[in-house]
């Protein structure tokens, strides 16, 4: 067979980047909106915390492909046509947002009662108690969850294939169409590339745990 | 914009679509019970051999992602075995490999949860191995976990839409289908998240509640 590794890899690579940069820009707005629907889950308004749940529910009710199928192929019918990189960002972000927001909402109870106690006593405002005090402390809980959510999160890359963005998966498919009879080693190199992409991540945030946690906790 | 007619036309079809998607959840969930807690009793083998592989299959299969495992499998059997597995075996036999590498991380918990005494107790009443593990460790080790496997029973819920790739007929293909023939889109997939929303928030509820009597049960 003249078909080797080596012919196969640029193209792969060239889907890797995209995996990687929908993975980087999800995971970006997963912890925005993990932060932001975690810290109005505490809100003291009805309204805030029920518009939260809402999104919560929703996000972690239905399916991420369902999720992505809406965005992309329904929100079109409402007049909203979203292009297939902010489709995918969208759909991969808001769904581990949801996931997220649980995280950081009990990593911010967590925090001793004390320390709240303590910075009501300093007369801190709300917004210097939560980004001095409590949020420094509860980041350090959040790590080892959101690590695993990161993983997660790139695995549930792949099915960005489905809106046909030239993501790994979708590459491997392609080379699946040239040379058919070579599927299970494609399938394997891709299983090996995205098992590496996660791995990776998950030494990092072992390494950024200790890191973080030296002369803490 | 929305039309409720033509929702309401399309139901019975979603209905019997949603059918397949639970039927295909419990058979892959049934697998990933028992696959899990094989290899969870595996990763604990006092031989060496078996342990290894054990655990480095599970973390080869948590790192990966699971519709590139399910191509591997329906894709490639045929082409390096005689077998050709349909759509719905191989789609359950991915998902219940994919998730028993979930559950056996569960099972682990709920084992390392079994006080050390429990153990010695069985060595001095001379039980076997077999009568250690189902008679003391099981009973003991599997109620407490039980309200994280029925989330993972969630997870995998939602998780069937991706079985549609290998053209297993469930309610996202079948809504694919649906707008495919009448070139209405809107509908049928705000139905089928509809679907999955009525379906998994009050199992999570459930799920939620169960957790909190067996807590209270335990005394936490």
């Amino acid at each position: 067979m003249d078909v080797t590794v080596m012919s196969m890899l640029p193209l792969l690579l060239e889907g890797a980047k995209v995996t990687v940069l929908v993975a980087v820009l999800s995971g970006i707005v997963a912890f925005a909106a993990a932060v932001t629907a975690g810290l109005c889950k505490l809100s003291r308004w009805w309204v805030v915390r029920t518009a939260t749940a809402v999104y919560v529910e929703v996000f972690r009710g239905t399916s991420l492909l369902v999720q992505l199928f809406w965005l992309y192929f329904a929100l079109p019918f409402l007049g909203v046509e979203l292009p297939k990189l902010l489709a995918a960002v969208l759909a991969v972000g808001l769904n581990y947002g949801a996931y997220g927001s649980e995280i950081v909402r009990s990593s911010i109870l967590a925090v001793p009662k004390g320390q709240w106690e303590a910075a009501i006593a300093l007369n801190m405002t709300p917004y210097e108690r939560m980004t001095r005090i409590i949020f420094p402390q509860a980041f350090l809980r959040m790590l080892p969850p959101f690590g695993n959510l990161m993983i997660e999160l790139i695995k549930s890359t792949s099915l960005v294939y489905f809106i046909t963005l030239a993501d790994l998966t979708y590459q491997a498919m392609l080379l699946r169409n040239n040379y058919y009879p070579m599927t299970p080693y494609i399938f394997s190199l891709l299983l090996l590339f995205y098992f590496v992409m996660a791995y990776t991540v998950s030494l990092c945030t072992r390494w950024v745990e200790r890191k973080a946690a030296a002369g803490r906790m | 914009m929305w039309n409720w007619e033509y929702s309401l036309q399309i139901l019975p079809e979603l209905l019997i679509a949603l059918r397949m998607t639970i039927t295909a959840t419990v058979g892959g969930f049934a697998l990933a019970c028992v696959g899990g807690l094989l290899l969870a009793l595996a990763a604990r083998s006092r031989r060496k051999p078996l342990a290894l592989a054990a655990k480095v299959l599970t973390e080869f299969v948590r790192n990966t992602p699971l519709l590139v495992q399910i191509f591997l499998l329906y894709y490639s059997l045929p082409l390096m075995t005689n077998i050709s597995l349909s759509a719905f075996t191989v789609g359950m036999i991915g998902l219940g490999l994919h998730y028993s590498t979930y559950l056996s991380e569960v099972y682990r918990s709920g084992i390392e949860a079994i006080p050390k005494g429990q153990w010695e107790a069985a060595t001095a009443l001379n039980f076997s191995k077999a009568r250690t593990w189902f008679s003391i460790v099981l009973p003991q080790a599997i109620p407490p976990i039980v309200p994280v496997m029925g989330n993972y029973l969630i997870v995998m819920f939602k998780e069937t839409p991706i079985l549609s790739a290998i053209t297993l007929v469930e309610l996202l293909l079948t809504a694919k289908n649906i707008a495919s023939v009448s070139y209405r889109v809107f509908e049928p997939y705000t139905m089928v998240g509809i679907l999955f929303l009525l379906i998994s928030f009050p199992a999570s509820l459930l799920v939620r509640r169960l957790e909190i009597k067996l807590n209270r049960q335990r005394g936490l």
